[in-house]
């Protein structure tokens, strides 16, 4: 068990995104934050923050508050307090595909892949924001817009070729295995040039093979592509393994926060995941 | 005996004997079929899109055609009053997002089709607020639309072809294949089939709902136009037209609610059907046949193919 330290400037790879936020400094900070559903507390005056170029874990049992918080980050919950800030810049309420073209990508817990849709369009559909050619183009797919599919095709290809999923290019994804359609899952994220990658479970239902090549596949986005990950994930190993932080949520609460090593040594995660009465 | 001769043999005998007659019956219903295809176009692209059945679609190609004559009355010339109609379904389908749909986001499919339903009552009163309910001649001419006819000599006799037929004909598979080119292979396309696959993993990549469902609801008021223009140009314009269009609905069982192809066969089979049966079989049963055959056929097949013929097949694991 490694004992990660924050991520300095050398470990970063050559394509860094470029979001104007310098590595180690902070790239998402969420001070305070409450959510609830009526008379449930999701999540409680919760703060935490997210270092850009660093694997950042959010750990915690069932029904913590883990996937709520991935939802008030992504945009899809809006908090009753708090604020979020990303990239420098406090926001408000923000729709989804505002924050996705801020730069936020996820995956979620349960696949949700366009099942209908080959691997390559599932994709191309993630690099959707990049691509600008006007209806009228597109309506006669010619000229600019006929180029631009091009070039975006290329870029695609790329990813697939670093997620090793070449064979199934042209087959529909309802009809791929869980442990591919996850990959296919990243790799529709990865495909928008995310800043910050959100993860929700990526190895859940997996066996110990393909764990091993999504933490590899994760490892490699973070280091490659210095892409900043913040990711939901049960199995203890490997959170311990891959992240330089974790931050732990215990209904609706943050319980710990640090170094895999210190929150392993905290005694109220260890009464959290064994369980205490409260 | 005598029935079943007149069931199983008689009309074979006579579609063999008056070759010509059937050559001409056969193309009643393949221009009657693209007319369906067309109708039930407009109803596959909404629900391929939001997973709702747009009851709305048949007062939309009233209100269309409606449009189209009411700004002709006006003085307006035809081919500005055809973009000014269009420019009516682009504004009822950015109304419609943002009034109905953006409300709505999240809801059980049941609640958008009661919208829709509401929505085909608005309409309605609205048109006829606005137009009057008399029915008035499409003006086909006006819009350069042919007029005459075409005598064929085939089989031992005549086949006529009237020329607005051949234009529908054509202009319904301008449409569809553009549609099906348009959906397959651009970036809007793709964002379309995304949001009908996963409403939330496609926002989760940046497709804003709001924007594909306005570009939906206006490609659907497209075919709505060209559909009114169509069906105006045979019978008139009138408030009657949206229950032609609900003959989409066995179009739609029997092609699949969600497939372009699906509509485009669905609308065949039923226009070639119905016609055929009524000519050859509809005196067995005192005439009249081409009414209710479609929904006995959509019938049949929800008993033995309920996805229709391409269709997804849903299988729900228990």
């Amino acid at each position: 068990m490694n004992v990660a330290t924050p991520q300095g400037e050398a470990s970063l790879g050559a394509r860094i995104v470029d979001d104007g936020i310098e590595p180690g400094a902070e790239l998402l900070k969420v001070e305070n934050v409450s959510l609830s559903f009526g008379g449930v507390k999701a999540i409680q005056d919760i703060s935490f923050d997210v270092k850009k170029g660093e694997i950042r874990a959010i750990i915690g049992p069932n029904g913590a508050g883990k996937t709520s918080m991935l939802n008030v980050i992504n945009g899809f919950y809006h908090p009753q307090e708090g604020t979020i800030t990303f990239r420098g810049n406090v926001r408000t309420k923000m729709r989804p595909y505002m924050a996705a073209s801020q730069g936020i990508s996820r995956t979620f817990q349960n696949v949700a892949l366009f099942t209908g849709m080959s691997t390559l369009d599932n994709i191309m559909a993630g690099r959707q924001l990049k691509m600008h050619k006007n209806f009228f183009w597109q309506m006669w797919r010619y000229g600019p817009a006929f180029n631009e599919e091009v070039e975006h095709r290329l870029e695609v290809e790329k990813i697939i070729d670093f997620l090793e999923i070449q064979s199934i290019r042209k087959t529909p994804v309802g009809q791929l295995p869980y442990g591919l359609q996850k990959r296919v899952e990243l790799g529709r994220a990865l495909a928008a040039e995310p800043s910050l990658l959100l993860l929700d479970e990526p190895m859940a239902g997996m066996n110990l093979e393909e764990k091993e090549d999504m933490s590899r596949f994760i490892i490699d986005v973070n280091q490659q592509f210095g892409t900043t990950i913040a990711l939901i994930e049960h199995d203890m190993g490997v959170v311990m393994d891959l992240a330089d932080r974790v931050v732990v949520l215990d209904y609706g609460k943050k319980i710990a926060d640090g170094f895999p090593a210190e929150v392993q040594a905290s005694q109220e995660v260890i009464d959290a995941y064994l369980g205490v009465p409260h | 005996m005598d029935l079943l001769y007149n069931i199983f043999v008689d009309p074979f005998v006579q579609m063999a004997g008056t070759p010509d007659f059937f050559l001409q019956v056969l193309w009643e219903g393949f221009v009657t079929g693209t007319l369906y295809s067309l109708i039930a176009l407009g109803f596959v692209l909404i629900f391929k899109a939001s997973g709702v059945f747009n009851f709305a679609q048949g007062i939309m190609v009233v209100f269309a055609a409606l449009s189209l004559v009411g700004f002709h009355a006006l003085g307006v010339p035809a081919y500005l009053a055809l973009f000014l109609a269009l420019a009516v379904m682009a504004a009822l389908a950015w109304t419609v997002e943002r009034v109905i749909l953006r409300k709505l986001v999240n809801q059980p499919e049941i609640i958008l089709f009661m919208a829709t339903i509401g929505l085909s009552y608005f309409l309605i009163g609205l048109g006829e607020f606005i137009f009057g309910g008399e029915p008035k001649p499409m003006i086909t001419e006006e819009l350069g639309l042919p007029t005459g006819s075409t005598v064929v000599d085939v089989a031992g006799g005549i086949v006529i072809l009237q020329h607005i037929d051949i234009a529908a004909a054509l202009i319904a598979a301008v449409l569809v294949l553009g549609l099906a080119i348009f959906f397959s292979k651009t970036r809007i396309g793709r964002a379309l089939r995304a949001v009908a696959d996963d409403h939330q993993a496609a926002l989760s990549v940046g497709i804003s709902l709001n924007q594909i469902w306005a570009i939906v609801w206006f490609a659907a008021g497209i075919v709505a136009l060209a559909t009114g223009i169509m069906w105006g140009a045979r019978s008139d314009v009138s408030f009657a037209l949206q229950i032609v269009a609900l003959k989409a609905l066995p179009v739609l069982i029997l092609g699949g609610f969600t497939s372009v192809p699906g509509a485009i066969i669905g609308g065949l089979i039923i226009g070639f059907g119905e016609k055929i049966f009524e000519v050859y079989w509809g005196g067995l049963l005192g005439g009249g046949v081409e009414g209710w055959f479609a929904y006995v056929l959509a019938l049949i097949f929800l008993l033995f193919r309920p996805q229709g013929l391409f269709g997804e097949k849903i299988i729900e694991r228990v």
